[in-house]
């Protein structure tokens, strides 16, 4: 098993989110979880990538058989989990090339692998960037600065196919994507998917699933997975909304 | 160009919108001989019927006022002020008491006919309770009704010492000490009244509070005292206007207003003030040296101050917050106008001590004709405030090329989790926004009226409604001008 | 006089002495005018004392500690010694400088290399023998843009400064080469005042690198007034590098008078030093003059930085833009007090300012004034000032990425800092400072490092010489 999440609490500043929520993802599965605004799916994205401020105060997530509540959140990453941002940040003044290059080192000093040298990652960013439809020449450019929406997811995907994660969340990668930018996106991502790593999908609309197809569907509601089931539950809630869902599981 | 001309003419006219509210009203004073010394003190304090701890709290304040100098660190310049010659004490006489409007010197009720502020009609149409200052002594409370039934206290300070000893006695003074700075230690000395307001507990005063001060009698100055303290969990909004009538003689006016809020409570405070500026050669005016500041005692209090300066020949004034509480909140909106030659050094401080409080400033300075503007601000954060925000923004507008704007801002963070923003902007009214608005037809006046609302509009629409318009007038005549 | 002050700290004390005991023998080496202007400077000492707290412009510095230590006024220069060495080279890769020294406040270099004039008449070289063999540009411009004395410690370096480096450009004369000036003091506590006058004709070029670098741990105290005069349509590049050590105290006043047309770009990078104060005085006086003032102060320990910049906007259509960015850890404290002022009628001004603060520590302190005052109306000005730390959303994104955390913030100090350091127009001087900048992020970048400026190693004896091929 790559992930299994037991019995998760987190809260923020002190107010629980997240409030018992179990999960595991094997190796080669994609999963899509949904569920109505602030029902804790970016809360829990950030839980499993090691964000500060989110207190895990029971329960624990267990990743490749460990459990990485304390780890830090470079150790995660390092170890193969990668988070494409929902909304990714500018940093300007650092640019793409030095970012990339310095977090691809980063991984390789990790697993005691010598640094890329700078023609071979030069090599990989041409290709990584024909995978994802990236024209504009980034090496110029400050990560995510002076980006489009669609061009910043269509970083993300860049940065996780430059990266090759074992985990990849997808936090909310279709919000604010046209549909070509999603196509792209999906396309990416179809393209990385192997037997060896797992998705997780986060995203309100069924629309992403037409693109990337998901073995199982969660549905979440305040705090904890209510429902899960394979890719027909998404089209279930597309058709009849969350209003079922709120009524079912309200108190 | 003609229309360059026009433009240039326009301008000119901006800036010699007179007077409007310039009259006198002629009512029977009892004045004190002109002159300050610690006997004019016991004269004050005995005219007043005070105990015997605020007569020495004068005293000590007096003399502590003769060791200081006054400050000369602002840009203004004015001849020196002999504190001699000023009357420190004057009150209308009394000629009974008053249970209804309709005893109320109908000079006076006139007078603020003239204004547009009368109290009947605030009384009728506003809902508003309106505690009239003129020279000195409070004449006049209405709502006291409404306000009694909430246990809200709203009256005179002299009231307050006499009905209240206990209440005044542990907040006055505690935020502007009489050691603060030399006007405030002149007005400890020397203040002849002023309002008092205490919101009990939990209570949100249901109308807006209000007072209108005037500045009457030639050759008096005006020593107002306000104190206002809302206690935990309390709302109050407290409104105060200003309007002088036109003199030759510059008056000194050094008020001191305290603001305390204790836990959960809030003061929204605004102010309109439009003082005689003095004539279009820089001749007369009011001299406005204020001390106002008000302290975020209880955690998440806030206090926001809000104002419209248009008036005075100089102003001086830093309406400020303390915010000691954890998430308290200090507020600071102004709209600063000048013209001729009128100077006005005012902005606000705004010292962060709890943690994750918050302030903000929003800063509108307006110049024309020959005056000087100034935004003058103090954010500070001290060492324990973590997560303590500020954002500022000082803008400049200028209005003719013989005035002048400028900003001080000083920002001073010794605390590493603290974020802190100035920003600041100098410019000169549009010309393709004035050229927009002619094109559509409205005359040059207008056009100018229209954008310099616009542009104070952030501070404006933080004013209570009954206010924004009258703030909006004072805007419109302070531009009025000739043409058309 | 009754004004005259009556306690006196030591080093005023010693500074009056040094005066007293001089004034006959500088009366006679010195101009007239140059005369004028010390009896001048040494009235306002006498009367005024040093500068206090109690001064606006001295509130946040506090110099008292500096007046109170044991320093000597050096008397005699050290003398010529001819060993070329190998601690002391500069080389800049990627550009060539000019080398010109000064070694505890004297102009160091043999004796018939004291002024050397180029065959398109560029004359460098020693203040003390420029003013004996050109007057005319000291009856011209000597304390002419640097004005009268505003404090006690600009009038003492009127009164005190004897030499220092002079530099004459004249009419169309495109220098190529960077002219570097290196200020070394290799004596314990001592206590010296430099001169330096700097002259662009017309349609003249300059880049000048001035730096300020200790070779020792000993305390002192440097005192420089720079005056500059560009000329119209002149371009003046100065980059001012300050890498002293903690025990140093420097006051630096640079005085900038500006031409029509003229071009002024200068950038002040505070590496190291115990108490540094920059003071920049940018007069524009020519229309369609332009100026860019920027600097970068990177402090730690208890250093305290005080950049005061004023810009003065005397004439219409010219533009200023100034950007200082500064890094704040451990227990360090900066200054930033910025002053636009327009004239009355000096319309069409274009006048930016921006300082960006980032305080990594509970016990760092930041004080930034940006001010404007303004007089005319079709301007178009702006300032803004901000005191922050690094962003935690992008630090989290670069973990995120499997970037360690120091890395993380170390990328984002960086990217802070560049954008001052981008706007050095020489590349090789920029990849220095780039390097320089990194290292002294990372902690690597002692004062003793090799640098642009090089330095010693501290237990290593001082001996001091310039490699003589780049003279």
């Amino acid at each position: 098993m790559l992930l299994n999440i037991k019995n998760l609490h987190v809260s923020i500043q002190g107010k629980e989110i997240i409030k018992g929520l179990n999960l595991s993802v094997n190796k080669g599965e994609i999963h899509a979880i949904m569920g109505p605004n602030g029902t804790g799916k970016s809360t829990l994205a950030a839980a499993i990538t090691g964000r500060e401020g989110y207190e895990i105060t029971k329960g624990e997530i267990i990743y490749k058989g460990q459990v990485i509540n304390d780890w830090s959140p470079e150790k995660r990453a390092n170890e193969g989990v990668f988070m494409s941002f929902q909304y990714p940040i500018e940093i300007p003044g650092v640019s793409m090339t030095n970012f990339m290059r310095t977090a691809l080192n980063a991984q390789r000093e990790y697993k005691k692998l010598p640094p890329i040298s700078a023609g071979e990652f030069l090599k990989k960013m041409e290709s990584k960037k024909k995978l994802v439809e990236i024209h504009s020449k980034l090496t110029n450019r400050s990560v995510n600065e002076g980006f489009s929406g669609g061009e910043k997811k269509k970083n993300e995907i860049f940065q996780m196919a430059m990266l090759e994660p074992e985990l990849a969340i997808l936090d909310e990668t279709d919000s604010g994507l046209d549909i070509d930018a999603l196509k792209v996106v999906a396309k990416g991502v179809n393209q990385l998917k192997s037997k060896e790593n797992a998705f997780i999908v986060i995203t309100h609309y069924q629309r992403l699933l037409d693109y990337i197809v998901p073995d199982f569907v969660h549905v979440m509601y305040n705090g904890k997975i209510v429902k899960s089931g394979g890719k027909g539950l998404a089209l279930e809630l597309e058709s009849q909304g969350y209003e079922w869902i709120k009524e079912q599981f309200d108190d | 160009m003609a229309d360059e001309k026009k433009e240039k003419e326009m301008l000119e006219d901006v800036t010699s919108g007179e007077y409007k509210y310039g009259f006198v009203t002629d009512i029977e004073t009892d004045q004190a001989p002109k002159g300050l010394s610690e006997d004019i003190i016991r004269l004050i304090s005995h005219k007043k019927n005070e105990p015997e701890w605020l007569l020495e709290f004068r005293l000590k304040a007096y003399r502590h006022w003769l060791t200081m100098e006054e400050p000369n660190w602002a840009l203004l310049h004015h001849p020196p002020i002999n504190y001699q010659d000023i009357i420190y004490y004057s009150a209308p006489k009394k000629k009974k008491e008053l249970n209804s409007l309709d005893e109320v010197d109908p000079e006076l009720l006139d007078t603020f006919n003239k204004l547009g502020i009368s109290l009947e009609e605030q009384k009728h149409l506003a809902g508003v309770a309106v505690d009239a200052v003129v020279d000195s002594v409070s004449v006049k409370t209405t709502f006291k009704d409404t306000l009694a039934k909430h246990d809200i206290i709203f009256c005179s300070f002299s009231e307050a010492v006499r009905d209240y000893p206990d209440l005044v006695k542990k907040y006055f003074a505690t935020v502007v000490p009489y050691t603060d700075n030399y006007f405030a230690a002149l007005n400890a000395a020397v203040f002849t009244d002023g309002s008092f307001c205490y919101i009990p507990k939990g209570v949100r005063c249901p109308i807006e509070l209000s007072t209108y001060f005037r500045i009457n009698a030639a050759n008096t100055g005006q020593f107002e005292r306000t104190l206002l303290v809302a206690d935990e969990g309390s709302y109050v909004s407290y409104l105060e206007g200003c309007t002088a009538p036109q003199r030759d003689e510059n008056q000194l006016h050094a008020a001191v207003v305290e603001l305390i809020a204790m836990k959960d409570a809030e003061i929204k405070y605004s102010t309109v003030q439009n003082w005689y500026p003095g004539d279009k050669n820089g001749k007369g005016g009011i001299y406005n040296f204020v001390t106002k500041r008000g302290i975020c005692k209880g955690d998440r209090a806030k206090i926001s101050w809000t104002q419209v300066e248009t008036g005075s020949a100089i102003t001086w004034k830093y309406p400020s917050c303390i915010l000691k509480g954890d998430y308290s909140v200090g507020e600071f909106y102004s709209v600063a106008v000048t013209n001729n030659y009128q100077q006005a050094d005012t902005g606000t401080k705004m010292i962060h001590l709890g943690k994750n409080t918050k302030s903000t400033i929003i800063s509108k300075g307006i110049s024309a004709g020959k005056s000087n503007n100034s935004y003058r601000g103090l954010v500070r954060v001290s060492k324990k405030a973590d997560n303590a925000r500020n954002f500022s923004q000082c803008d400049s507008l200028l209005l003719g090329d013989k005035c002048g704007a400028h900003t001080f801002p000083y920002i001073k963070t010794a605390n590493p989790n603290a974020i802190v923003e100035h920003e600041a902007t100098t410019s000169k009214i549009s010309e393709d926004q004035l050229f927009y608005c002619q094109q559509r037809g409205i005359d040059m006046e207008k056009a100018i009226g229209l954008i310099v609302n616009g542009y104070a509009k952030q501070v404006l629409k933080k004013l209570p409604m009954e206010f924004a318009v009258e703030a909006q007038k004072l805007l419109a005549i302070t531009l009025e001008g000739s043409v058309g | 006089m009754n004004k005259i002050k009556k306690t006196r700290f030591p080093l005023e004390e010693i500074m009056l002495k040094h005066i007293a005991q001089n004034d006959k023998k500088w009366s006679e080496e010195d101009l007239p005018e140059m005369n004028v202007l010390r009896k001048q400077a040494t009235e306002y000492l006498l009367e005024k004392g040093f500068p206090n707290t109690k001064m606006e412009k001295w509130r946040s510095t506090d110099m008292q500690p500096v007046y109170e230590e044991p320093l000597t006024i050096y008397d005699e220069a050290i003398p010529y010694t001819k060993k070329v060495n190998e601690i002391f080279q500069c080389d800049v890769h990627g550009f060539n400088t000019k080398v010109i020294s000064l070694l505890n406040g004297t102009y160091y270099s043999k004796e018939n290399e004291k002024l050397t004039v180029s065959k398109e008449g560029v004359i460098i070289g020693s203040l003390a023998y420029a003013k004996k063999e050109y007057p005319a540009f000291f009856k011209q411009y000597y304390g002419k843009i640097a004005g009268e004395p505003s404090d006690g410690l600009k009038a003492a370096n009127t009164a005190l400064a004897r030499d220092g480096a002079f530099v004459f450009i004249p009419d169309n004369v495109e220098v190529k080469d960077a002219l570097q000036l290196i200020k070394i003091m290799n004596q314990p506590n001592l206590a010296v005042n430099i001169r330096n006058l700097i002259i662009l004709g017309k349609n003249a070029k300059l880049t000048f690198l001035h730096c300020d670098d200790s070779i020792n741990h000993h305390a002192g105290f440097i005192n420089t007034i720079n005056e500059v005069f560009v000329g119209e349509n002149s371009s003046f590049e100065l980059y001012k590098l300050q890498n002293l050590n903690d025990e140093t105290a420097l006051l630096n006043q640079t005085y900038i008078h500006q031409e029509r047309n003229s071009n002024v770009k200068a950038m002040v990078i505070s590496l190291n030093g115990g108490l540094i104060r920059n003071e920049i005085s940018n007069d524009l006086k020519g229309q369609g003059a332009f100026s860019n003032i920027n600097g970068l102060y990177l402090m730690d320990n208890q250093q305290h930085i005080d950049n005061q910049i004023y810009v003065k906007h005397s004439v219409p259509d010219c533009e200023s833009n100034q950007l200082f960015k500064g890094v704040l850890d451990q227990e360090s404290k900066a200054v930033f007090n910025g002053y636009i002022w327009v004239a009355p009628d000096a319309q069409k001004t274009n006048a930016f300012q921006r300082n960006n603060n980032i305080l990594l520590s509970d016990n760092a302190f930041v004080e930034t004034q940006p001010q404007l005052e303004i007089y005319a109306d079709d301007v178009k000005c702006s300032h803004g000032a901000t005191v922050g730390q690094l962003d935690d959303e992008a630090l989290f994104y670069m973990r995120q990425r499997g970037i360690s955390f120091s890395d993380a913030r170390m990328l984002l100090m960086y990217a802070f800092a560049d954008e001052v350091i981008s706007q050095i127009s020489m590349e090789g001087l920029r990849l220095n400072i780039e390097d320089m900048v990194k290292r002294r992020l990372r902690g690597e970048l002692s004062i003793c490092d090799r640098c642009v400026l090089h330095c010693s190693n501290p237990e290593q004896p001082v001996i001091f010489d310039i490699d003589m091929s780049k003279i």
